[in-house]
């Protein structure tokens, strides 16, 4: 087993357990905690695909500031430990269960349906795709389609934000 | 006069030692570890009493003054203490992450240090030519933002703690710290940013590099000045985002003015009411550390890191790493002098500075700052100005740099000489020297072969 692998193996071990954890805990702190453990699994795994620029902004985004605020918001509701969150006697386990399943085969089987294409880059490219200049010329570029998305998701955080102040102030 | 002096201080590129090739290189980043953990971790008794000396030094006091001479071996005495002390545990708090919280805080602070450059090591090659290593754990191409990760994470030891503790003080202090964290951390980033746009890189050592040149880029200042005082960023960026960086790291780490998480009138402790023992020293220490790292983040950023303040000879053989600890600890000694002087500021006051003066402040010297350097490049592309030469937006090497940064993604094979971080050898091949005007036995920058063996 070569060390790449072992650092697989072991990441994915901790952020699959996580996951469950997160899932199944019925105290939303360590559920939230478990999310945390998870993103910064995710995290490593983007370093190991040489995308550092991703994986930084996966902690910087997801681990400091959403799921700081997600924490916030549990304290501030004083959903404290040992409070029953889960509804007994839904369908909502075996759902949930069924289409998990359904996906993983999905995603195993999927090779054989669709044949996705190899990609053609070379490895010095590989080598620093993830850097931030690559990332940046590659998203601004006028050679790549990039440029409107990122626009446009950028106007749609834009509404997210003026929706919040008009919600949260009473008069304007 | 000083160049043999200059010359000790190059280390040879490959060593024979027991009959084994060792490429020297290659051990940089565990010197890079011993030294910064060595230095973080040794300093930290030393802090506490500058601290305490200090503002027993402005408030007229004596100070520690009983245990060793004059009161240095107080806080090894009060570490002693802390370790006796009765590790008390409160009912009903939740156990595991009562214990995680201090030792996250404090690993947490340690692992930001990973990216911080101390300095650059010159090594000789085979065929004398010369190259940089720079001294750091990790030489990541996203170091700023992997600081700025550590530091965003480092709220979770605090919240828990607060919310672990399961007493009303704790958690109001918890709370307190995350709110006070999100909200300094923007006008953080955004002076964070003007450096970044000034210096055209994210890696600390590119940062640095991109100091060391004249004032302003104006070629008529004499040379005594180039990567000086007057080059570092604090003056390019037109000052107002050290101020702004200066402001958000005391009060990302919790300390006066900005102290409202432990604010002990009000609230016992805050987040360490509960703690007890070796747990509140770890969380003390984990305040420490990261005093530490932002105040070394500031030196790099805007201090010029391991630069001399004036480009003399006679500065140049002091090594960089202690100009680096100097910076560092003026940045200390900024601390100690406000928790001296100034009051805590009202909860409304510090929501109202964070979000109403510096942000805008920020966003607008970012706007301002990105027309600057973008007409500044402008200038400098047409050969009859005498703006700013190249040096200051590609710092590797031109060549690698624009290449980089202007080809999008294709499939022809580049020839990439600069790969990103962590492995020596790709580091060592791109980094190339660029000699100071006083230096002058560095040889010209040149290509080094690419098939250096790894012990």
């Amino acid at each position: 087993m070569t060390p790449q692998l072992a650092l697989f193996w072991l990441l994915a071990i901790i952020s699959v357990a996580a996951s469950l954890v997160m899932v199944r805990s019925r105290n939303p702190i360590r559920s939230a905690l478990c999310l945390v453990a998870t993103f910064l699994c995710i995290a490593v795994f983007y370093i190991t695909l040489s995308a550092q620029f991703i994986a930084a902004v996966q902690i910087i985004v997801y681990a400091g500031a959403i799921m700081v605020l997600f924490l916030f918001v549990i304290m501030l509701l004083n959903m404290g430990a040992g409070q029953e969150m889960r509804d007994k006697g839904t369908l909502q386990t075996p759902i949930a269960v069924g289409l998990g399943v359904s996906f993983l085969v999905a995603l195993l089987f999927s090779q054989r349906i669709v044949t996705l294409p190899r990609t053609n880059v070379s490895p010095e490219l590989v080598d620093r795709m993830g850097e931030v200049q690559t990332v940046g010329a590659n998203l601004y570029s006028p050679a790549q389609p990039w440029l409107f998305p990122f626009e446009i998701t950028s106007i749609l955080l834009l509404v997210a934000v003026i929706g919040a102040i008009i919600m949260a102030k009473r008069r304007i | 006069m000083f160049e043999s002096l200059f010359n000790a201080f190059i280390l040879p590129e490959n060593v024979t030692w027991f009959g084994q090739n060792l490429h020297l290189p290659s051990f940089v980043p565990y010197l890079a570890i011993a030294g910064t953990l060595g230095f973080i971790l040794g300093i930290l008794p030393m802090l506490i009493w500058i601290e305490r000396v200090v503002i027993a030094l402005m408030q007229d006091r004596i100070g520690p003054n009983r245990v060793g001479p004059r009161g240095l071996l107080q806080a090894a005495a009060d570490v002693l203490k802390l370790f006796f002390k009765e590790d008390f545990l409160p009912k009903s708090v939740d156990i595991r992450l009562y214990y995680l919280a201090p030792f996250l805080t404090m690993l947490i602070a340690l692992s930001a240090g990973a990216v911080l450059p101390a300095q650059n090591l010159t090594f000789r090659h085979g065929d004398g030519t010369l190259f940089r290593v720079p001294v750091t754990v990790g030489d990541v191409n996203v170091g700023l933002l992997y600081i700025l990760a550590m530091s965003s994470l480092g709220v979770y030891g605090i919240v828990l703690a607060g919310w672990a503790s399961n007493n009303k003080y704790s958690l109001i202090g918890g709370l307190r710290a995350s709110a006070q964290l999100i909200s300094y951390e923007l006008s953080m980033g955004m002076a964070i940013l003007c450096v970044v746009v000034l210096a055209g890189s994210l890696k600390l050592s590119d940062i640095v590099e991109a100091q060391n040149q004249l004032p302003f880029g104006i070629k008529a200042a004499p040379e005594f000045l180039r990567g000086s005082v007057f080059s570092w960023f604090w003056l390019q960026s037109l000052i107002i985002p050290v101020i702004l960086y200066t402001i958000s790291m005391i009060a990302e780490t919790n300390r006066a003015p900005f102290d409202l998480p432990e604010a002990e009138s009000e609230l016992v402790a805050g987040f360490h009411t509960e703690y007890s023992s070796m747990k509140f020293a770890t969380f003390f220490a984990g305040e420490y550390v990261n005093m530490l790292v932002v105040s070394a983040l500031n030196a790099a950023l805007f201090w010029g890191g391991s630069l001399p303040p004036l480009n003399l000879a006679i500065l140049h053989i002091v090594p960089g790493f202690v100009w680096y600890i100097l910076k560092i600890m003026m940045g200390i000694f900024l601390y100690t002098w406000l928790r001296a002087t100034l009051p805590r500021l009202r909860y409304d006051a510090l929501m109202n500075l964070g979000w109403k003066k510096m942000l805008p402040l920020g966003l607008f010297w970012l706007f301002l700052l990105s027309g600057y350097s973008l007409i500044r490049d402008t200038i400098a592309e047409r050969r009859d100005s005498p703006l700013l030469p190249t040096t200051t937006r590609y710092l590797v090497s031109p060549d690698t740099a624009t290449d980089r940064r202007t080809a999008p993604l294709s499939n022809e094979r580049t020839h990439a000489t600069d790969t990103s971080g962590s492995d020596v050898r790709a580091r060592s091949s791109g980094t190339s020297v660029s000699p100071g005007g006083s230096m002058p036995s560095l040889a010209p920058p040149e290509e080094k072969p690419k098939d250096i063996p790894i012990p």
